[in-house]
Formats: structure tokens, C-alpha cells, sequence
């Protein structure tokens, strides 16, 4: 009998249908993977079963009875829990504080915390699950492996009959993720069910019983892990279809290396980075979440600073320890977050556009020169066809679509020839996604060199002239467009060390 | 989006108000001061006098220039809570330039708003560079610089009795014929600056950008370090000028005073509808706000209202200002 039933679930944001007429079933006892690209609406359908977001329609059936969950704090009564891939821990507490925080016992009229019976549920607690915790430890002392056991000893205490655990093994070695399997194991033996996301495939294959696939928000298949492969299973998560790719693309064949990276290193976060970066290209950077694609940006950017490793711009050596050296030498970058880290989103479209080149809008005694700022502002909006009333428009009151043409105007103001374009269309609705296609290729052709983050894989073959492939940190694989397929990305970027 | 438009830039939105935004705040403000001098011309006779105005203005006028440089910090999502003692060290300073040391007046001047300057670097430094927070970074300079004052002063008050045109900086006139006090004008003309540098210059653009989205702007390639410490330093000059005035004003530089002052200013800021949290706000609001202040206090004198309830009303003026400013926000 099914424990916990979710169907015909749908979900929508604004501009966007997140899921659509979506299922999943989960049997007591059993550990069911949960897979699917990034942006595929696994954490959207966590967080309606957990009551963080709200369904438009659709049913969840759990112990054969129809719930709706207002909030994570019914959800974790009624026995469902979740455990997030960013733990949420107080660093500052103990361990037992953490646990219970919310319903920790009381003494002398409820006016005092209970600390001795904290500490002694909290051992038992432990007991039960065969864990090695101190109650009394701080967070802040504990590695990440044990903090992770600390949220699922937290999750069971409220007696969860459904566990999430969302990409559990993420920042854990090899040694802490066999002690967690143990725990997994156990769990499943005490009935519990277990709903698993993770974009290892081999660790799927070797702890879960069946596998339900998304994509694009809709549900896919759910198959029995025995009988089935890790080859079938990325081809049922990329699916055949392809974006109908009407932009001819811009080929160049110019060899004008622009950059060149050696040997970059960041411990703990980038190893051993190479790679050439040439005039008019656009270079695609394939990998799941968390691969170290942003890292290499942002590193090449001055943004974070790197241990080791040497940038070449034109076969010239150059350090760049800050943002404003990158951009004096002709990098622009636009993040995947535009609002924090590309906008000022209550400043007008002039200043947004015109904030990385001020040195050419300031006159002889420090006055700005409004009139040139507003025109060069004009020029850009017309160029790049961004949809504004005036440049006087406040940023944010812009479309998605609008405002990253925006951050484009900002960097082709400065004259910026190597622009590196982290997940360029993430929240910016298909038909405004056409549009910013068409401008990497204009931009490619006008001879600009483009780096373009992507976790969309349609989106890299689509628009990129050589693929590199990261994983944790590395690179692992770089393609030539014509021969690259999704399969083959695929797996690169699930390729793990050891 | 409705309000898009095809031909971009030539086109205007025809918007749902008459002003921007970030300006229905000082419209409340600025009739808010309306209805203030309104209600007191016509409950008190003495009220709209010339003299009584120039009182008004004349109390403005250090607060006033105060404000009008810690705008400036505001906007960057700062705060500057060493501005009153700053002053005073300010007012110390030029006591010791033109007093003890002897020095002319006008350079004893320049080298008292200097010292205002230094301090707004030194401030400035620790905020961009050591990152410390704002508010504890200039809560340890108001007791620097409030130890200070007392120590280089030897707690006594210093007199300019030798140098009698001192007085004349804040209480002569310049314009023959009106009785405007210099301390007045001077106000004016520091806000008329503080104008120019929030919305002509690229100091004011950085100083909305910071305020606005800080990390932007570094990732813009923008040196924010160095702008913040500028920026800092520029509100430390009107600190300087501020303490200057003060001096003038009393004829004497009082090491004692200026504690309590810098709340005064952020209060005349905020009810003139800058956000404590950055990214908006304007000069003309800041001076509106500070003329609030005074013109409730000195109308509430006139009324023989006790300086305790004065306080009282004030703070609840501050509440309304800033609740208008959040119920703004949220409309938008």
C-alpha cells in the first residue's frame, strides 16, 4: 500500500508553469529517487508536499487520507519531513538545542529551558538512530557530515513517516556518505519512506528501490531502479527534443585567443582549470549545480580571489585581483543573480547602464555629464531593443528579459570585449529567451568572445562553439559542438572522482 | 508589462503619479512643514515675526549642516553617529588654530573643517576598509572625538574674545541692508553644495549606487572602498563647517556640548524621507526635515510648551515620518 500518493499536481509562478499534471508515489519502507534537471521542478513539488508553496490543483493522498498542508510546521506533525540541501542549523547553539528548538521542555512554570531532560531525549534520540553525537556540542564544532546526521536525527524526532532528502550527499566524502547510507538503510527498515534527490547516478543506483524522472515540470516515468540503467535514466531526464534552433549560428574563423587560463586554483572549490577562450566565439560551460561553473566566472572576474593560476589576456599576462581591474581589462560579467549582483534595481536605466563606465561621463570639474550618459543610454536601448518607457525607468519595474539587456547595455558601454554570461536566460520567459539568443550570436559575430554558463542543455548545444564540462571543481570533458550530444554531457558532468 | 512602449526613449510613460516615487515624501514632508507654520501663525501672534524666522533659521543652521552631510552616509546604507562630538572637536579645533595658536581666522577656519574632513576619513577607512560596521565604527569615534574635545580644551570652554570678527562668521550679515545672519546663509550654501554633490556629481551617483545595491557595484568595477571613504569624508567637511558655525555662534568653542546632536540630524534625514536602509533620498528633504525640527520647537516654545513635551512631540513626529516612508514602500 502506498504511503503517500501526490498526483495530478500543478504549479504555477508568474510568468512561469513550474509543474504540470505532476505524480509521485511512495511506498512505506521505501527509498524512491527523485531525478531530473536542473530547473526540472523537483524542489518545487518538495516544497507543496512540505507546505512551503501552495498548490493550484492536484491532490496529496497520505495514509489514505487527502491533506493539505498550510506550512512546514504541520507538515512535520503530520510525520513529513524534509531535509534541505543548505543545512539551517543555529552554529551557535548545541546540538540537542538544535533539535528541539520550538518545543524545548520546560521547568518551574514553563519559564525555564529544561536542559538536563534536553540532553537526555537528545541521547536517546541518538540510541535509536546508532548515532555517535554529543548533545551538548556546538554546531559550529561539528563537520559537515555530522551536521547533516543532526538534521536527520532532527527530522526524525518528529516521528516522520516520509523523509526528503534533498542532494543529502553533497558536501560529504566518501567514508561520511557510507555512514549516512547506513542510517538510510535503517530507516527503511523501520518503514520509514524515503524520497531522494540527487544527481549522482551511481549512488541512486546503489541505495533507492524505484526512480521517478521529471523535466520541463512535467512527470516523466517512474522505474525500477534493478531494472534499470544509468544511460536510460539520463536519457529519460534530457528527453529528444531539442530548442527548434532557427538563429543560424555565427561561425568565426578567427584564432585570436582573447584569454587563456592556466592552471587556476581555489582549495577546496576549483582544481587545475585550463582552458583558451577565442575572438568571436561563444564557449559554453556545461555541469550540474554547484560544479564550480560560477567559481571560475567570478574568479576570472576578480570577484573571489584564487590561490594559484595565471590569466592571459592577448598572450599577455595579467593579474586581476578586483572587479575594477577584470573590467579595466575589457571583462564583463552578468551573474545569474541580476538583482543582487548585476542591478541597481531602484536606480533608473541610464545609471544601471552607465555605472561601469562613469570615468567617460565626468567632465572637467567632477560634474557628471547627464546629457551624454542619457544619450549613450538611448543608443543602447535602441541597440538592444530593451523595452523601456524612457532610460528614466526605474530598473525594476523592467522585465526579466529587459533588465538582463540592461546588464548587457552596462558592459558594452564599457567596451567590454570578453563577456562572460552566467545562466544569461534563467527566470526570462521563452519568448524574451529567443531575443537574448539572438544577441549572443550578434555579439559573437561582431567579434566579442563569450563565456556562457548554463545548466540548460538545450541551451548550450544551441548556442555554443566548444563545450567544456566541469564536476566538482574540475574539468572534465571539453566537446566540439558539431559532436556533443546531452547524453555525453551528461556524463562528463556526472563524472565523480573516484 | 501594459506600459511598454515599441520606440523606447521617445515615448513617455504617462505615470498613475504626478512625481516619482521617492518624491511623495518630501510633497508630505514639505506640506507637513506648510501646516506647521500655518497652525503656529495662527496661534501665536509673535510667530511670523522677522526676527522670530530668522531665530528659526538661525537654530537650523548647525543641525541643519549636519544633516546635510550624513545624508550623504545615509544613502549608502550608513550611518554617522560621531557627528555631534565630531563638531564640537571641530569647534575645539579652530579655538586652538585661532586662539591659542593665533593663527588668522580664515585659516584657523579652514584647518577647523579639515579636522572635520580627517575625522570623516578616519571613520570612513574603518567602515570601508577595516569593515566594521557603520554604526559601531562611528559610535567609537563619537567617544574619540568627545574625549578629545575635552582633552584638548582641558575641559574649558575657549573664548575668541582676542579676535572679536570671529562671531561675525555665524552673526553678522554679508547682505547689507537684511538682518539674515551669516550662519543662515551658510546653511544655505552648504545645502545648495550637498545639491550638487548628490545629483551632479559621480561622488552622488556611487553614493545612490552603494546604497542601492553595494555589490553591484563592485562587480560594476567600481572602487567602493575608496568612494565610501570619500563619501565619509565629505560628510566629515560639513561636520567641520557645522562646528566652525557653532563657534562662531557662541563666540566660544564649548567642549562639552554636541553629545545628543548626530540624532537630531538623522532625525531631520529621515523625516525629510531618506531610508535608513540607502539607495534613496535628497538634499531638499533633508533641509525640510531640519526646518521641521525647529520650526516645532521654537512654534511649541512660543506656545510655552515645556522643553520635555517638545522631545516628546518630535519623537512622534520621527515615528510618523518614518511609518509614511514605509507605507510608501509598500504601495509600490
Amino acid at each position: 500500500m502506498s504511503l503517500l500518493t501526490m498526483k495530478g499536481i500543478y504549479k504555477g509562478f508568474p510568468g512561469v508553469q513550474a509543474l504540470t499534471n505532476v505524480q509521485l508515489e511512495l511506498k512505506a519502507g521505501e527509498i524512491h529517487a527523485l531525478v531530473g534537471e536542473n530547473g526540472a521542478g523537483k524542489s518545487t513539488l518538495m516544497k507543496i508536499l512540505t507546505g512551503i508553496y501552495e498548490k493550484d490543483e492536484g491532490k496529496v493522498i497520505y495514509q489514505g487520507e487527502e491533506i493539505n498542508v498550510a506550512n512546514t510546521k504541520e507538515a512535520q506533525e503530520l510525520g513529513i519531513s524534509i531535509i534541505h540541501q543548505e543545512l539551517n542549523l543555529a552554529q551557535d547553539l548545541t546540538v540537542a538545542q538544535n533539535i528541539f528548538i520550538g518545543r524545548e521542555p520546560r521547568k518551574f512554570f514553563k519559564l525555564f529551558v529544561d536542559e538536563k531532560k534536553l540532553n537526555q531525549e537528545a541521547r536517546e534520540l541518538f540510541e535509536q538512530l546508532n548515532l555517535n553525537l554529543d548533545p551538548t556540542e556546538y554546531i559550529s564544532n561539528l563537520s559537515v557530515a555530522q551536521q547533516q546526521m543532526v538534521e536527520i536525527a532532527k527530522a526524525l524526532s518528529f516521528q516522520s513517516k516520509v523523509l526528503v532528502m534533498d542532494e543529502p550527499t553533497a558536501a560529504l566524502t566518501d567514508s561520511e556518505i557510507k555512514t549516512l547510507f547506513k542510517i538510510v538503510e535503517q530507516l527503511k527498515q523501520d518503514g520509514v519512506g524515503i524520497i531522494y534527490i540527487s544527481h549522482r547516478m551511481e549512488e541512486l543506483k546503489r541505495v533507492t528501490d524505484r526512480i521517478t524522472v521529471m523535466r520541463d515540470g512535467e512527470y516523466i516515468d517512474t522505474v525500477d531502479t534493478d531494472e534499470t540503467t544509468i544511460d536510460k535514466i539520463i536519457s529519460l531526464m534530457v528527453g529528444r527534443e531539442i530548442y527548434e534552433s532557427s538563429e543560424p549560428k555565427s561561425i568565426t574563423g578567427s584564432n585570436e585567443v582573447l584569454l587563456e587560463v592556466k592552471n587556476l586554483n581555489r582549495e577546496g572549490v576549483l582544481k587545475d582549470i585550463n582552458f583558451q577562450l577565442k575572438k568571436g566565439e561563444i564557449l559554453g560551460f556545461a555541469g550540474l549545480m554547484g560544479a564550480g561553473r560560477t567559481e571560475v566566472a567570478r574568479a576570472i572576474f576578480g570577484a573571489d580571489s584564487i590561490d594559484s593560476g595565471e590569466i592571459y589576456r592577448n598572450g599577455k599576462q595579467v593579474k586581476i585581483k578586483s572587479p575594477k581591474e577584470a573590467v579595466k581589462h575589457g571583462i564583463g560579467y552578468l551573474s545569474e543573480d541580476r538583482k543582487r549582483f548585476g542591478l541597481m534595481l531602484d536606480m533608473d536605466v541610464k545609471t544601471n547602464i552607465g555605472i561601469a563606465s562613469m570615468d567617460s561621463f565626468v567632465g572637467s570639474v567632477g560634474l557628471t555629464k547627464q546629457k551624454a550618459m542619457e544619450q549613450q543610454s538611448k543608443e543602447m536601448v535602441e541597440q538592444l531593443n530593451i523595452k523601456t518607457p524612457s532610460v528614466n525607468q526605474e530598473v525594476r519595474l523592467l522585465s526579466g528579459g529587459n533588465q538582463q539587456k540592461v546588464v548587457i547595455g552596462k558592459w558594452l558601454t564599457r567596451d567590454s570585449d570578453i563577456l562572460i554570461f552566467d545562466e544569461p536566460t534563467r527566470g526570462i520567459d521563452i519568448g524574451a529567451k529567443g531575443e537574448i539568443y539572438k544577441l549572443l550570436n550578434d555579439l559573437a559575430a561582431q567579434g566579442k568572445a563569450i563565456i556562457m554558463i548554463s545548466s540548460e542543455l538545450p541551451e548550450i548545444l544551441r548556442m555554443s562553439h566548444r563545450v567544456i564540462v566541469m564536476c566538482e571543481g574540475r574539468i572534465t570533458g571539453e566537446l566540439k559542438n558539431e559532436s556533443a550530444t546531452q547524453e555525453e554531457i551528461m556524463t562528463y558532468a556526472t563524472q565523480r572522482i573516484g | 508589462m501594459k506600459t511598454e512602449v515599441s520606440n523606447p526613449g521617445i515615448e513617455k510613460r504617462k505615470s498613475k503619479l504626478p512625481f516619482k516615487s521617492g518624491a511623495l515624501q518630501q510633497i508630505l514632508a514639505f506640506s507637513s512643514l506648510i501646516v506647521l507654520i500655518l497652525f503656529f501663525s495662527i496661534t501665536s501672534r509673535n510667530f511670523m515675526e522677522f526676527s522670530n524666522i530668522m531665530n528659526i533659521l538661525l537654530s537650523t543652521s548647525v543641525i541643519g549642516i549636519l544633516a546635510l552631510g550624513t545624508t550623504l552616509v545615509i544613502i549608502t546604507g550608513g550611518i554617522d553617529l560621531s557627528i555631534g562630538t565630531a563638531m564640537t572637536l571641530c569647534s575645539v579645533m579652530t579655538g586652538v588654530f585661532i586662539t591659542f595658536l593665533g593663527l588668522p581666522i580664515p585659516i584657523g577656519i579652514l584647518l577647523g573643517i579639515l579636522s572635520g574632513g580627517l575625522s570623516g576619513f578616519l571613520v570612513g577607512s574603518a567602515v570601508a576598509k577595516m569593515k566594521i560596521p557603520p554604526f559601531i565604527a562611528t559610535l567609537a569615534m563619537m567617544m574619540i572625538a568627545a574625549g578629545l574635545a575635552l582633552v584638548i580644551s582641558g575641559t574649558r570652554p575657549i573664548y575668541f574674545s582676542d579676535t572679536p570678527a570671529f562671531t561675525q562668521v555665524a552673526l553678522g550679515s554679508i547682505i547689507p541692508g537684511i538682518e539674515i545672519p551669516n550662519a543662515v546663509l551658510i546653511f544655505f550654501l552648504m545645502a545648495t553644495i550637498g545639491y550638487i554633490i548628490l545629483n551632479k556629481t559621480v561622488i552622488g551617483r556611487y553614493t545612490f549606487s552603494i546604497g542601492s545595491n553595494e555589490e553591484s557595484t563592485r562587480l560594476s568595477g567600481v572602487n567602493v572602498n575608496r568612494w565610501k571613504i570619500i563619501i565619509y569624508s565629505i560628510a566629515g567637511l560639513f561636520t567641520g563647517v557645522a562646528g566652525v558655525v557653532m563657534a562662531a555662534r557662541l563666540n566660544s568653542a564649548q567642549p562639552a556640548l554636541g553629545m545628543g546632536y548626530e540624532l537630531e540630524a538623522i532625525a531631520a534625514v529621515v523625516i525629510g524621507g531618506t531610508s535608513l536602509s540607502g539607495g534613496k533620498g535628497t538634499m531638499v528633504g533633508t533641509v525640510i526635515g531640519a526646518l521641521i525640527m525647529s520650526v516645532l520647537t521654537n512654534g511649541l516654545r512660543i506656545l510655552s510648551v515645556p522643553q520635555e513635551w517638545q522631545d516628546v512631540v518630535i519623537g512622534i513626529v520621527v515615528i510618523f515620518a518614518v511609518y509614511a516612508d514605509i507605507l510608501r514602500r509598500r504601495n509600490t
